[in-house]
């Protein structure tokens, strides 16, 4: 697959901003949210900046969607402040964070596959026309920049008024992405957009990413695949049991230590020692099996690379 | 690598998109089955009239067509809102008491309290439209599935419009002094309608209901196809989180078309209660049905996110067509629900196939 060295060339490129000498887009400190007696997130920090890729990396259950919830103003922090721009800023809704130009894309919760491009780009931002009673969604309008904002990101449609449904899941999220820089983003929070999806389509969606970061914008990307985050991070903040559990500038950090670090690598070391070990007692036929995950297929990892 | 991911120029034509004919960018509507529907309910009575009685058979007289219009304009008010609700992402089971209860509430007003007509109206109107409001409001506040509360209101209202009822007259219907209704402006126009003069001194006429529906659906398909709140509507039925995130007044959006839901009950009660003089506790039984099956012909999905106005209104006219031709052919009416059953499946298979085939969704 080529995706890597593509997406590496892309990530030579200068950002349009110098991202050191001004303050961070977006900056969370000491964040604490707790429900009930449950701690999701204790004293955690994290920050980007203008034309960086922050990556958040977390095993499931490690908080990164309780931070995500609480950048975007979902929820309120109990402890800790959030800052835009240097500025401490405190959002009541989503509403607010969209307003300071934070824009969250969510995996599977972005688009609407049964609306048509135009109106899913546009929703809950529709240019009018007219006014009073006759104040009407400007279809020709929103079909026109509609079309050149896919052109751009490299999705030929010749009709906006196809259903999203028809586009592929990396297209999909592309199009969210480009749908929230369109409308203003400065920071791009993208929770876990590669997930669901398989090598191509992930490439077309990093590929974006780095394109974005290249435009100056600030983007978090959350993910627990280690292999998609490396080559595109310029930073690394790994979340674990809802505590900061490091954080690294890229090139300082591999993929073995990121995994150790997730607190997935001593469970992949035990899950490499049994499957070792059943592997050699399956060689000696007279031996009992006695491996208490032979019940189970042995599954590959959840951090399997894949794109490498 | 897909040409999608190149930003290379292209060649004319990307290799994902396929040319499409005229007839498959129709078929890609969600209304195109509705039509389709339309046109095999008609072709079917046509056969039977005109084997039965030739060319003057009652189905294919301008009355005979009248006569279908309105009973279909009757479904289709209730249906064009209750679409918009579905398409939203929400039922509304309790519609038809809603049509029960603003009657109910017009007799009141008329008979019992002596109130003009047109106050009484106004009045059943703005009750059904805040109860709608009410129905909104548990739905967005607890979150539970819009069927199990409005099912609970559907038995509340019904109920209420009882009690209501037995309080002040002794018999399940409330009458209503025609004379009043001809000298009152609201009351007279829901009663209205335009005599047409037939060859031979026959005469017929149009029934308001038949305007209302007209006017009513054009509304809707204007505000579904062409406002900023119609898109927020399919918005929302497509993914309520999602809309949210972007910005959607969810809330806001569901309650208020549960008040129009409320509202297009009331309108019914109106044309209904001064056509036949009197408010009757079951009148409206059963319309909830209707109303849904009318919109799920029009190539609404249960699940919302997607439909049509236009086509609820085509479903309203095969409705309409299917019970009345019933009716005209002398075929005994107990197969007008074999028939709604076995027209609501094809409908439904053949919409799910149009949108697989021609629209690409799943």
């Amino acid at each position: 697959m080529d995706a890597t060295p593509a997406v590496d060339a892309l990530m030579d490129q200068t950002p349009a901003i110098a991202p050191m000498d001004v303050a961070p887009l977006l900056e969370a400190r000491d964040i604490s949210k707790y429900f009930g007696a449950v701690v999701a997130l204790e004293g955690v920090s994290l920050l980007v900046r203008a034309g960086q890729v922050t990556c958040l990396l977390g095993d499931n259950g490690a908080g990164k969607s309780t931070l995500i919830k609480t950048l975007s103003g979902v929820y309120r922090p109990d402890k800790g402040t959030l800052a835009v721009d240097g500025q401490p800023v405190e959002f009541g809704s989503p509403r607010d964070a969209l307003d300071a130009g934070i824009a969250t894309v969510y995996q599977d919760l972005s688009v609407m596959p049964l609306m048509s491009i135009t109106r899913n780009f546009f929703l809950g931002n529709e240019p009018t026309v007219g006014v009073g009673p006759f104040k009407r969604f400007d279809i020709p309008k929103a079909a026109g920049i509609a079309r050149e904002e896919m052109k751009r990101i490299g999705i030929d449609v010749r009709d906006t008024d196809q259903a999203v449904g028809t586009l592929s899941g990396g297209e999909r999220q592309t199009l969210a992405i480009a749908r929230a820089e369109y409308f203003g983003a400065r920071v791009l929070i993208l929770d876990e957009p590669t997930s669901a999806l398989g090598v191509k389509q992930s490439a077309i969606v990093l590929r974006h990413i780095v394109a974005a970061r290249n435009r100056g914008l600030g983007v978090i990307f959350i993910t627990h695949n280690v292999s998609h985050a490396l080559p595109i991070g310029d930073t690394f903040t790994i979340l674990s049991r809802g505590k900061t559990g490091g954080q690294f500038k890229r090139g300082e950090v591999d993929d073995t230590q990121l995994h150790s670090q997730m607190g997935g690598g001593d469970e992949l070391h035990e899950l490499t020692r049994e499957l070792e070990a059943l592997a050699r007692a399956e060689r000696r036929p007279p031996a009992p099996a006695q491996a208490p995950a032979a019940s189970h297929p042995p599954t590959p990892g959840p951090d399997q690379p894949a794109s490498h | 690598m897909t040409s999608t991911t190149t930003a290379a120029p292209r060649a004319p034509g990307s290799d994902r998109l396929r040319d499409v004919s005229l007839a498959q960018r129709f078929l890609g509507r969600p209304a195109a089955g509705a039509l389709i529907i339309v046109v095999f309910v008609w072709l079917i009575f046509f056969s039977i009239s005109v084997t039965q009685r030739g060319l003057d058979a009652p189905f294919l007289s301008l009355a005979g067509t009248l006569n279908y219009l309105d009973v279909a304009a009757q479904v289709g008010i209730i249906a064009t809102a209750v679409a918009l609700l579905m398409i939203a992402g929400e039922f509304d089971l309790s519609i038809g008491s809603m049509v029960g209860f603003a009657g109910i509430i017009m007799g009141i007003g008329i008979t019992i309290w002596n109130l003009p007509v047109w106050l009484s109206i106004v009045m059943a109107m703005a009750l059904a439209t805040f109860l709608g409001a009410v129905n909104g409001f548990i739905v967005v506040r607890t979150g539970l599935p819009s069927f199990i509360v409005t099912l609970a209101t559907l038995f509340i209202i019904r109920g209420a419009s009882s009690v209501l009822t037995s309080t002040v007259s002794p018999i399940t219907y409330i009458p209503v002094d025609p004379t009043k209704i001809a000298s009152d402006p609201l009351g007279s126009l829901f009663a209205w309608n335009l005599p047409i003069q037939l060859g031979g001194g026959a005469t017929t006429s149009i029934q308001v209901s038949i305007f209302f529906w007209v006017l009513i659906a054009v509304i809707g398909v204007y505000i579904l196809g062409r406002t900023r709140f119609g898109n927020w509507i399919a918005g929302v039925g497509g993914s309520g989180a999602a809309a949210r995130n972007l910005g959607v007044p969810v809330a806001r959006v569901k309650i208020a078309l549960f008040a129009l839901t409320g509202f297009s009950a009331a309108v019914l009660a109106a044309i209904q209660t001064t056509r036949f003089t009197s408010a009757d506790i079951l009148r409206g039984t059963g319309y909830e049905l209707d109303a849904i099956t009318t919109a799920v012909i029009g190539g609404s999905l249960l699940t919302g996110g997607y439909g049509s106005v236009a086509g609820t209104a085509l479903g309203a006219l095969a409705l309409g067509m299917a019970r009345q031709g019933i009716v005209f052919a002398d075929i005994n009416a107990d197969w007008y629900k074999i028939a709604i059953g076995t027209l609501l499946l094809v409908a439904v298979v053949l919409n799910s196939w149009i949108r697989r085939k021609f629209a690409g969704l799943t």
